[in-house]
């Protein structure tokens, strides 16, 4: 064991990389099933990431440092952002539904998805799959050197290749995430026009600002005292229904508290003015 | 820990990710399984650079890596173009591509 480790290309310790191999395992494991079982998009994501990341060690760990770092900069650090992103963009309620629209498919892929890993793990468990090779000029003495030599060396035109695909993919992600315009853009004039015959110009009103309270769920305040629901978004105050509570009852509150408090301004008033007398 | 354990790790996180793909219905959601079946892939050519004993192994994970960043961008577009045009992110809603 310990000569294998010596061969891998880190000067980790033999146990301590050992343990760390286990750690590391169950931790990605655990990690990918509960990202196929989660329902939020979002918990995906943050699983996929520490899998990603795990993965990264286990690179380091094989004497592999270009990779573990291209690991964390490209995929948790672009792919996962990007991710995120569309997530954003889709929105990120969007829940997956937990009816199956096949009978018996979640346990049909299980049952597959077991058969094929017993056969793969069958399949490689009877190759012969030898430990690792001892330390060599191609992965010991310097791991980026020797990328870059193959790289622009046996592997020039594959290189050169991948240059024309990612061209290609960022012109695809353009044409794709393109939208025409149906109708041409409003100008200035017609903007004004619209908003004349509307009957409103200016804009709706802000928030409240109370005695105890200030923030986007209190209703404006209009000059005789009553309030305004216009000023409130919709999506505020159904989320106030959704919750159980009321709307309006912070209003009431702040505004038995603006009374309260003007009746002991008064009252405070009149005691300072008896002091002086 | 000798290369075959890299392996056999490989190959659980890839049949996971197979799963992911067959038991989801969110399309970002199979993506990101897919992207977690090309994780295992690079696991594997690493290790079996490292069972070798040379570099190429990891030349190839490079170029898995910038197959899958290419990938993802194309595919995230698509996804945003459906989700413009039929207001779901399910591949269950997405089955009248042929109109």
């Amino acid at each position: 064991m310990t000569h294998t480790i010596a061969a891998s290309g880190t000067n980790l310790d033999p146990l301590y990389a050992e343990g760390l191999f286990w750690v590391l395992a169950v931790l990605s494991v655990g990690a990918a099933v509960a990202m196929i079982c989660v329902r939020q998009a979002v918990h995906c994501a943050l699983m996929l990431a520490v899998v990603m990341a795990s993965l990264a060690v286990m690179y380091a760990m094989q004497g592999a440092p270009f990779l573990a770092f291209v690991q964390i900069i490209v995929y948790t650090g672009a792919v996962l952002m990007l991710f995120l992103f569309v997530m954003m963009l889709i929105g990120v309620s969007s829940a997956d539904s937990l009816v199956e629209t096949i009978r018996g498919q979640r346990v049909w892929a299980g049952i597959g998805g077991i058969a094929f890993m017993v056969l793969l793990i069958v399949g490689i468990g009877h190759a012969a799959i030898g430990t690792a090779s001892p330390a060599t000029a191609a992965n010991s003495s310097n791991n980026l050197t020797g990328i870059a030599t193959l790289i622009f060396t046996t592997y020039v035109y594959p290189f050169e290749v991948t240059s024309a695909l990612l061209i290609t993919a960022a012109l695809g992600a353009m044409v794709l995430a393109h939208r025409e315009r149906t109708k041409p853009k409003p100008t200035q004039r017609e903007v004004a026009q619209r908003k004349i015959a509307s009957g409103q110009v200016a804009p709706e009103p802000p928030p409240g600002v109370y005695a105890l309270h200030n923030s986007v769920d209190m209703p404006a305040l209009l000059p005789d005292g009553s309030t305004t629901d216009r000023s409130v978004s919709r999506a505020i105050s159904q989320r106030d229904l959704d919750l159980g509570r009321d709307p309006q009852a912070n209003v009431t509150a702040d505004l038995a508290a603006e009374e309260r408090i003007e009746a002991e301004r008064q009252i405070e008033a009149a005691a300072q003015g008896r002091d002086e007398q | 820990m000798s290369p075959a354990h890299y392996i056999f790790l490989a190959v659980i996180l890839f049949v996971i990710g197979g799963v992911g793909v067959l038991v989801r219905r969110n399309a970002i959601v199979i993506f990101m399984c897919v992207e977690l079946m090309l994780n295992a892939c690079n696991l594997a050519f690493v290790a079996f650079a490292r069972m070798h004993g040379n570099l190429d192994g990891q030349v190839v994970a490079f170029f898995v890596m910038v197959v899958a960043a290419a990938e993802v961008v194309v595919g995230l577009a698509i996804l945003m173009a459906i989700y413009r045009a039929r207001k779901s992110a399910s591949v269950d809603d997405a089955n009248l591509l042929k109109y």
